[in-house]
């Protein structure tokens, strides 16, 4: 069985968010760059299946659409384990455009994760529409996989409790929160034996975003906040009634 | 040219975003000058349905086949796709939940149609169609333009509200064109959230943080949440540490939500978990330490002890509720 994983680049998630002059651009000055955190918990339950199902897993291979700078993140997926990288040399315009450079690199696969969403542009798109372009079967909201003699069942949050279902394979599945536990920590020699590992440079291919940022706006400052002392607190919930007039 | 609603039910009942859904696309279409029509699939109650007709639904095409409420993403997305054929939509809109966000980007795929997801209130224009979504997990915004004939948005919670407008409904069935082979998805088993308010339909949520200290100090939460009909949530070392299930977290790498009312009890307030709720429309912190960064971003704050004020929180709504 061959994994493949969709990794994003995206700024650490500790950062605060600043934009160019106009407003136009993400300002990247002394951004510190990360695997994207659902992206490196699947990852992270990729080696697990890996190392636990002996031998079904037979290669786990990342894949990104991103410039030179974006390597760092592939090295560090290498270094955590994946055995391959690829990476599009492209900029990460919009989802179908990221969507569709994938398509390329990402035929053959039984299973490919992607994460829920890219903690910078939010997109949730990714993932879905690669699966409807590489006509494969795809579960969004998944918390849990496990392989049994071939076939993957999967614990998958709806709105309004929790499944468990079974998927044929080949699947696209979409991996939130609890599909593990903590992301993996390279090891040295992970970290040594990512630099010998194959990183492979794809050309794009020519296709149209079909959305465009036109301009980032921060949310208004809030005002102070209103204290209420310790033993004056049922005030509070008084003032949210008669005042907020939230309850 | 119209607009296309995805209704979502559960249990035989219309999920409360779906009157959020309705009521936007509704004003939507009247913005852009033309008619909506909202889809229904699945097993769902009659009288759920009519319900629609007052927040402006005054098409609703409805196939009760019960296979859709396994929530598979290849046969909605199939189904929605040749809903939005029939009536010529050219912005289709969903949840940002759960299963629109499993199904709107193969939707956009088969439709040819940009999307954009987690769309905060009506489009800043619609030629060209300019809408607001939220970015870096609710740090900031941006407008996204789609140059696409069709669309595809998907709706963040409690980001329009729900307005009435009555109108007369007529009820059409809908032949979704799937057979059987499109249900992929094969449901071993379910496990419903019952006797709670789900955190994605919950107007006020009560939060608690590391400063709780322990799984078993949550009863007060608990009880807090149940007077005020409020969903219960948690920060990320909470459920790190297994207090809390990981569906309640919320934060950068969790939930985000955007109540009416957020409470946040012993939580420091780190940047990723500022971004989940800052676009609740009122906070209130009870923490400590008179320096955490949640009192910035709270309306009202209590600087103490959580155990203390808890009890007095719930007094006083009991007396205003009595």
């Amino acid at each position: 069985m061959k994994i493949l994983i969709l990794i994003g680049n995206v700024p650490d998630t500790t950062t605060k968010v600043r934009f160019n002059a106009d407003k136009t651009a993400f300002d990247p000055t002394g951004i510190q760059w990360i695997i994207n955190p659902w992206d490196e918990l699947a990852l992270t339950r990729a080696m697990d299946l890996k190392e636990t199902t002996g031998g079904v897993v037979s290669e786990i291979v990342v894949a990104n659409v991103g410039r030179q700078e974006t390597e760092g993140t592939l090295r560090k997926a290498l270094a955590i384990g994946a055995d391959k990288a690829i990476r599009i040399d492209a900029d990460a315009k919009d989802a179908f455009y990221v969507a569709s450079q994938l398509a390329q690199v990402a035929k053959g696969y039984d299973l490919i994760f992607a994460g829920i969403e890219a903690s910078d542009y939010n997109g949730s798109a990714v993932g879905g529409m690669l699966a409807e372009m590489l006509e494969i079967n795809s579960v969004s909201a998944v918390s849990g996989i496990q392989i049994e003699n071939g076939n993957v069942k999967i614990n998958r949050e709806i709105d309004g409790g929790s499944q468990t279902i079974a998927l044929p394979l080949p699947l696209l599945a979409i991996v939130q929160k609890g599909i593990a536990k903590e992301p993996r920590i390279p090891a040295m020699r992970g970290i040594m034996m990512a630099r010998t590992k194959p990183l492979e440079v794809v050309q794009p291919i020519a296709v149209e975003p079909k959305t465009n940022i036109t301009v980032f706006t921060l949310p208004a400052p809030k005002a102070a906040c209103k204290k209420i002392a310790e033993d004056q607190a049922k005030d509070l919930i008084y003032l949210l009634r008669d005042e907020a007039k939230v309850l | 040219m119209s607009v296309l609603v995805y209704i979502e039910n559960w249990d035989g009942k219309l999920k409360k975003v779906s009157f959020e859904l309705a009521s936007y696309a509704s004003k939507l279409a009247s913005e852009m000058k033309t008619s909506v029509a909202a889809l229904s699939l699945g097993a769902v109650e009659e009288s759920e349905l009519v319900k629609l007709s007052a927040y402006g639904i005054s098409t609703l095409l409805v196939n009760k086949d019960e296979r859709f409420n396994n929530l598979d993403n290849q046969a909605i997305a199939k189904a929605v796709a040749r809903a939005a054929e029939k009536t010529n939509a050219s912005v289709v809109v969903l949840a940002h939940n759960n299963l629109g966000k499993a199904v709107s980007p193969r939707l956009a795929v088969k439709l040819k149609a940009g999307m954009v997801s987690a769309v905060h209130g009506l489009p800043l224009s619609i030629d060209p169609f300019v809408v607001t979504k939220m970015m870096f997990t609710g740090k900031a915004f941006g407008h996204v333009a789609i140059q696409s004939e069709k669309k595809v948005i998907t709706l963040s919670s409690n980001s329009f509200g729900m307005i009435e407008n009555q109108v007369t409904a007529a009820i059409e069935d809908f032949d979704p064109g799937v057979s059987e082979t499109d249900f992929i998805t094969k449901v071993e088993q379910t496990n419903k959230i019952t006797g709670k308010v789900l955190l994605n339909d919950a107007d006020i949520v009560v939060s608690g943080g590391r400063g709780m200290k322990a799984a078993e100090n949550w009863a007060p939460i608990e009880e807090l949440a149940s007077l005020l009909g409020a969903g219960t949530a948690c920060s990320r070392p909470v459920s790190d540490e297994g207090w809390r299930p990981h569906s309640e977290h919320v934060g950068q790498t969790g939930k985000i939500v955007a109540p009416n009312l957020y409470f946040a009890f012993g939580i420091s307030g780190a940047i990723q978990h500022l971004g989940g709720v800052s676009s609740s429309k009122v906070i209130v912190a009870v923490n400590k330490d008179p320096d955490a960064p949640i009192f910035e971003a709270a309306d009202y704050g209590i600087v103490g002890d959580v155990f203390k004020v808890l009890p007095q929180f719930i007094e006083a709504v009991k007396e205003i509720k009595s």
